[in-house]
């Protein structure tokens, strides 16, 4: 891609010490009609062990293509390119994107991961849940009784009573419910890492609330790795460590959470923080993002966020800008980024 | 019809739904009490707020409130007249029911099925101008559409009129339905839900909207959602009140404001605690209740319905059933037995897990 050519070395170039998913160049074409419509470009991207990253993006920022992608699981005729590594803690790495579909079956459920938004089309109506379990003990080869102890055990974490709810059809069970029981059937293969797309997106906001403070609770029980999709970022705050920000299917920034949200560098990121919603900040201050995201067949040229930024020039569209990195922990594509705290005030304030 | 009736008052409202049995036919048939008790007025040029979970009745309350879903028990009036009264024949009500059906309007959740696919935008805005103001001819009929376009920011009004609803983004089908609601001059507009289906960065932009749109035209809201954030957005921008429902009952109403900022139900509490908010934690808490799932509205526990979760709740929760009283300010009131000073509920023993000074996480 083209932002590689003149990029100097930059923070994202080098592998993070201790990354479990390397993500270098990767991108997503489909073919249309059309034109060519690009829903990933060329995302470089370490997630490191034990870590929790959000990825926050609007409705076709190409968030969910990101999460399929992890799994090399882009739906035909999308055409995944670039390189995904995944380093499991014993054995050698694995080329994600370079796998036979046996090999790829046992790397989804047994390595990675994924929890899809739709809890209701994600299990077969007419099987109860102990069924879903079993089947997928079965299919991988697993011991059926230890993995069903392991079973009962991750519905408890989940506040869910095992045997009831092993005992019931999908449709008896609330959609928070049926939503942990998802999370714990991804888990019931002991996974490394768990990709998550908008995995509450349907439910209210107790239950979504309290489904993040059981899945950081996860993470510490089960040493996991997650990855968590959405287009929410008040939410994802509470969980991740580090926050991406997706924006016309290109990252805008990465940075620790905390930093993202008291010094947010890419104007996007700061239009995002202030238009959002928040019950503690004053009311006057929320503003809404001016116009709207791009079509992904017809991305403009350069930044492609300078056709809504306030401080936006020649350059902006002209010149796509690099990841550059703020701080160690920061990376942010903008070219200004050392003048946007000065020039976007954020108004959101952020608590402590 | 006196100036001084509220829009809409609704008055001991229950509506329950009886579901069919099983299979089973020594088994009665099971009854769901969506509403069970409700009373609410709403004024002229008011905005209400109510929030709840999934289950809680928030829907059927506002449907009822518009003349919608009529009520087992209790009565719905609109400036006086009852609803379901002037509905039926032979009644002679003071306001006909024409006119009340055409005074309360909604605005649905989903912006994309409550618009015809094969229609333009025009045509699915003209449709309930020519069966209600018949007097307009068509030019006239297209200058008001055309102006309420513009007047929405849809422009160039021309343009989106022309459209069909795959034409236009989330953000501007919601707009259309709003047009649709306000062309009939309504009193009351029911917004269910009406931003939740929309990306974060739109909705403040949709409220806003409304919230100008309330003022231009006296029309008061009743917005209906599940996030806390969204509810007080509007209601504190309208100076409005703000409703918790939980498992039918109105367990919470009062100033937006003062019931965001000094919120004494338990379950008020936990919404709070439920909305994201910017701030940086350590790490999340542990959720504040005893159990996370909303019980079963086909068997509602006893006494004070939250009992089961309640972080507070004693025997005397389980037990007793507490009445609405003011708080503070005359119009908040609460159902919540920690709100009187001299209850019982304060000598009783507590449940398994709470405690009577569950500390405020």
């Amino acid at each position: 891609m083209s932002r590689h050519a003149d990029a100097a070395p930059t923070a994202k170039t080098q592998t993070r010490s201790d990354a479990i998913l390397t993500c270098r160049d990767l991108s997503v074409e489909f073919t249309m009609d059309r034109g060519t419509s690009t829903v990933l470009n060329g995302l470089d991207i370490d997630i490191e062990r034990n870590e929790i990253i959000g990825i926050v993006g609007e409705s076709g920022s190409g968030k969910s293509m990101f999460a399929s992608a992890l799994l090399d699981a882009v739906v035909e005729p999308g055409v995944t390119t670039g390189t995904i590594t995944y380093r499991p803690a014993e054995g050698r790495e694995i080329d994600v994107l370079d796998r036979s579909d046996d090999q790829l079956q046992q790397l989804r459920w047994e390595d990675i991961s994924m929890v899809f938004q739709g809890a209701l089309s994600s299990f077969n109506p007419t099987l109860k849940l102990r069924g879903h379990f079993v089947e997928t003990l079965e299919a991988h080869g697993y011991d059926v009784e230890s993995g069903m102890e392991r079973t009962h055990e991750l519905l408890s974490d989940l506040y869910l009573d095992p045997g009831r709810v092993l005992g019931s059809y999908p449709h008896e069970l609330s959609g928070g419910m049926k939503q942990r029981a998802l999370i714990a059937l991804s888990l019931v293969l002991e996974p490394d890492v768990l990709v998550m797309d908008e995995p509450t997106a349907a439910l209210d906001l107790l239950m979504q609330r309290s489904i993040i403070s059981l899945l950081s609770a996860l993470r510490e029980k089960y040493d996991l790795t997650m990855v968590f999709i959405t287009h929410d970022l008040p939410l994802v705050t509470k969980l991740a460590d580090r926050i991406g920000v997706l924006y016309a299917f290109e990252l805008a920034e990465v940075s620790g959470t905390e930093e993202l949200l008291r010094s947010p560098r890419h104007p996007y990121t700061r239009a995002l923080l202030n238009s959002t919603p928040d019950i503690e900040s004053p009311l006057a201050e929320m503003q809404p993002i001016e116009g709207s995201a791009p079509d992904p067949v017809d991305v403009p040229p350069g930044c492609p966020y300078h056709e809504r930024c306030p401080l936006a020039t020649a350059d902006c569209a002209a010149v796509k800008p690099a990841m550059e990195a703020a701080s160690e922990t920061h990376d942010v594509a903008c070219h200004y980024w050392e003048r946007v705290p000065d020039e976007i005030d954020l108004t959101t304030e952020v608590s402590r | 019809m006196s100036a001084d009736d509220p829009v809409v008052s609704m008055s001991g409202v229950d509506i329950h739904f009886e579901m069919d049995g099983t299979l089973n036919p020594f088994e009665g048939p099971r009854t769901v009490q969506a509403v069970d008790g409700v009373d609410l007025d709403i004024p002229e040029n008011d905005v209400v707020a109510i929030v709840g979970e999934s289950g809680s009745g928030k829907t059927t309350l506002g449907k009822a409130a518009v003349g919608l879903q009529q009520p087992s028990s209790g009565t719905v009036t609109f400036r006086g007249q009852d609803i379901w009264n002037a509905k039926k024949r032979f009644t002679n009500p003071s306001i006909p029911y024409s006119e009340i059906r055409q005074s309360l309007q909604i605005i649905h959740q989903d912006p994309g099925s409550s618009l015809n696919p094969h229609r333009t935008v025009e045509a699915s805005l003209a449709e309930p101008l020519k069966t209600v103001q018949t007097e307009l001819g068509p030019e006239d009929r297209e200058a008001r559409i055309l102006a309420m376009l513009e007047r929405v920011g849809m422009t160039p009004p021309h343009d989106y009129a022309r459209r069909y609803p795959h034409q236009l983004s989330g953000g501007e089908k919601q707009r259309v339905a709003l047009v649709r609601a306000l062309l009939m001059n309504p009193d009351l507009i029911l917004a269910d839900e009406a931003v939740s289906a929309l990306d974060v960065s739109l909705r403040v932009e949709v409220m806003d909207l409304m919230l100008e749109l309330q003022g231009a035209f006296d029309t008061s809201f009743l917005f209906i959602s599940h996030d806390l954030s969204n509810a007080r957005y509007l209601a504190e921008h309208a100076d409005g009140r703000l409703g918790v429902m939980y498992l039918g009952e109105l367990v919470e109403l009062g100033g937006a404001e003062e019931v965001l900022r000094n919120p004494q139900h338990p379950y008020t509490k936990v919404l709070k605690w439920a909305t994201p908010s910017l701030g940086i934690e350590e790490g999340p808490a542990e959720p504040p209740v005893r159990e996370i799932d909303i019980p079963d509205p086909v068997d509602p526990p006893s006494g004070c319905r939250f009992h089961t979760r309640c972080p507070y709740a004693t025997e005397h929760c389980r037990e007793m059933t507490p009445d609405r009283r003011s708080v503070g300010e005359a119009s908040h009131r609460v159902s919540c037995f920690r709100s009187e000073e001299d209850s019982e509920y304060w000598h009783s023993d507590p449940l398994e897990g709470a405690s009577l000074d569950a500390d405020e996480r």
